[in-house]
């Protein structure tokens, strides 16, 4: 297994592979932002395998409403992470929220029912892997993605929002790690207060991938600006850490550097 | 409108491709351009290149790719039609009777192993105009878009839907544009532009322009980057339609007509007449 370190892993606090920090500081909200041009989907499947690291005992909590597992377990395959293993291992939880459909307020239950109840069972996972003292802090929940989350709920992003609170609070309550994407050009011709400044608001790491100013090319596929708010420096203060490099996925892994370092 | 075939799949007179993908989202704004639509796309390089992408069947477990050929020639044969079903929107309430049809159309089509013999194909057409009943109710039309790519997943079938993006909102066609695995768009090219017609070569004969934004990733994360995304389409004695590419490279430079060969989907010696 490729144990470097990279540009990524850097910007995330992630460098030191050989200490137990695997993932992302626990507790953190990050979030993933991307567009129609270029997909971010690469950086959640980093993130699942970091968190799956045979020498940690990081629990995955996965929420689909994007891909069936068969993808995610394709994907991850070729990286060298098997998800069939973990998920008999109890080491990945996947909820397959591709037909998850909230029903309307006519059949007595609200819309955020459906949102409610998926809570519970997050809940719930997350309560169960707590009770394990050497899961304690190495959960991580993901959300793939908030954008379907909202059609699923007929568009009510009020209650997806307050599913992203709930959620929030199991950062704090139980230190886990919660990490979701959205698609950024959704929201960038709405006005007011979006669905996606809320989210911004909440992140501690925020994530977004573009593409290039100058168009497609074969060698780099966009780049990567991630915002690092809150950093500790060990005398009490914080900082923000802003990192720009470009990118280039691969099938088992993906090249970043800084533009212009690439022959 | 919805057209859908019982037997040998599913197929639109509208276009005549065989796709091996999911979802096909296509903006139109001509939809007299959609007729005979051919599309070749230069795959075949790919074939060579991905070879490491194929997974072979390993203990029973089924086998799959990630790279499709999508300029496969349809057989005739699947063409004829025994069962072409048209079912019109106009009097049913709400899109639960379509998302109806289109579940039990699929559930016809099980995801097998194996060599598909029968493909499904469902094609929607302008979606979100201004005459569809259901042009107001965004939601509804994207959690029915959802639940229709959810269950094409799981089936032997293709989704292929054109909207005019015009008409809609920005943030709504945003969302279809990410539901879609793959991404076209069309546009006429204004008659008698000089300066147009002095950049492209053949201009008299081009009735407009497609652009490919996003293809299929489905099991990988490796983006697809064509040489080309821009293609001219013209129409040959009314009768077909042809695709020309417009950013040709100076090796590569054959157009777009027509390929005699064709390459197969999945690394596997089991080659189907449709990849699934």
């Amino acid at each position: 297994m490729d144990r470097s370190s990279n540009l990524l892993d850097e910007a995330l606090g992630l460098d030191d592979y050989q200490t137990k920090s695997s993932s992302v500081a626990s507790g953190r909200v990050v979030l993933i932002e991307d567009c129609v041009e270029t997909s971010g989907a690469f950086v959640l499947h980093h993130l699942i395998k970091r968190s799956l690291t045979p020498h940690s005992s990081g629990i995955v909590i996965f929420v689909a409403f994007a891909q069936p597992f068969s993808h995610y377990d394709r994907v991850l395959r070729k990286m060298g992470c098997n998800l069939v293993v973990q998920r008999d291992n109890k080491r990945f939880l996947f909820f397959d929220m591709l037909t998850l459909e909230c029903p309307d307020g006519d059949g007595g239950k609200t819309n955020e029912g459906g949102l409610l109840e998926l809570y519970g069972k997050i809940h719930e996972a997350v309560e169960i892997c707590a009770l394990s003292e050497d899961n304690r802090n190495c959960i991580t929940i993901m959300i793939d993605d908030i954008s379907l989350m909202e059609v699923a709920a007929n568009g009510s992003s009020n209650h997806v929002l307050d599913f992203l609170h709930y959620c929030y609070t199991l950062t704090t309550q139980f230190g886990c790690l919660l990490v979701s994407l959205n698609h950024e050009d959704i929201y960038s011709s709405m006005e007011g207060p979006t669905l996606i400044l809320q989210m911004e608001y909440l992140a501690d790491i925020m994530i977004k991938a573009e593409p290039l100013a100058t168009g497609l090319a074969t060698d780099v596929h966009g780049q990567l600006t991630i915002l690092n708010q809150g950093i500790s420096d060990g005398l009490g203060n914080s900082r923000n850490k802003l990192r720009n490099f470009h990118f280039k996925v691969k099938e088992n892994s993906v090249d970043y550097f800084y533009p212009g370092t690439r022959g | 409108m919805l057209v859908h075939q019982e037997t040998q799949g599913l197929f639109l007179v509208l276009y005549q491709v065989q796709y091996r993908l999911k979802m096909i989202n296509l903006s139109v704004r001509d939809t007299e351009q959609e007729k005979d639509l051919r599309i070749a796309w230069q795959y075949k390089k790919y074939f060579g290149e991905h070879q490491q992408n194929f997974e072979y069947q390993r203990n029973g477990k089924p086998e799959y790719c990630n790279d499709f050929d999508l300029r496969k020639p349809l057989e005739r044969h699947f063409l004829s039609g025994q069962c072409i079903d048209c079912i019109s929107l106009q009097d049913s309430p709400n899109l639960a009777t379509l998302n109806d049809r289109c579940s039990t159309f699929l559930a016809q089509l099980p995801r097998c192993d194996g060599n598909v013999m029968c493909a499904g194909r469902i094609a929607i057409q302008s979606f979100c105009a201004p005459q569809c009943e259901y042009s107001n109710m965004d939601w509804n039309m994207l959690s029915f878009i959802r639940s229709l790519k959810g269950m094409i997943r799981s089936s032997n079938a293709v989704a292929i839907l054109t909207f005019p993006p015009s008409v809609v909102s920005s943030s709504f066609s945003k969302r279809l544009q990410h539901l879609a695995d793959t991404l076209l768009s069309v546009r006429a090219i204004p008659d008698e532009d000089k300066e147009l017609a002095k950049l492209l070569t053949g201009y008299q004969d081009m009735v407009g322009l497609l652009n490919l934004h996003k293809v299929a990733r489905i099991n990988t994360q490796v983006p697809v980057i064509l040489e080309a995304t821009t293609f001219s389409i013209k129409l040959l004695k009314r009768r077909s339609l042809v695709l020309e590419c417009l950013n040709q490279a100076p090796v590569d430079a054959s157009s777009g007509t027509s390929y005699a060969t064709s390459g197969s989907c999945s690394g596997s010696s089991k080659t189907g007449t449709l990849d699934f």
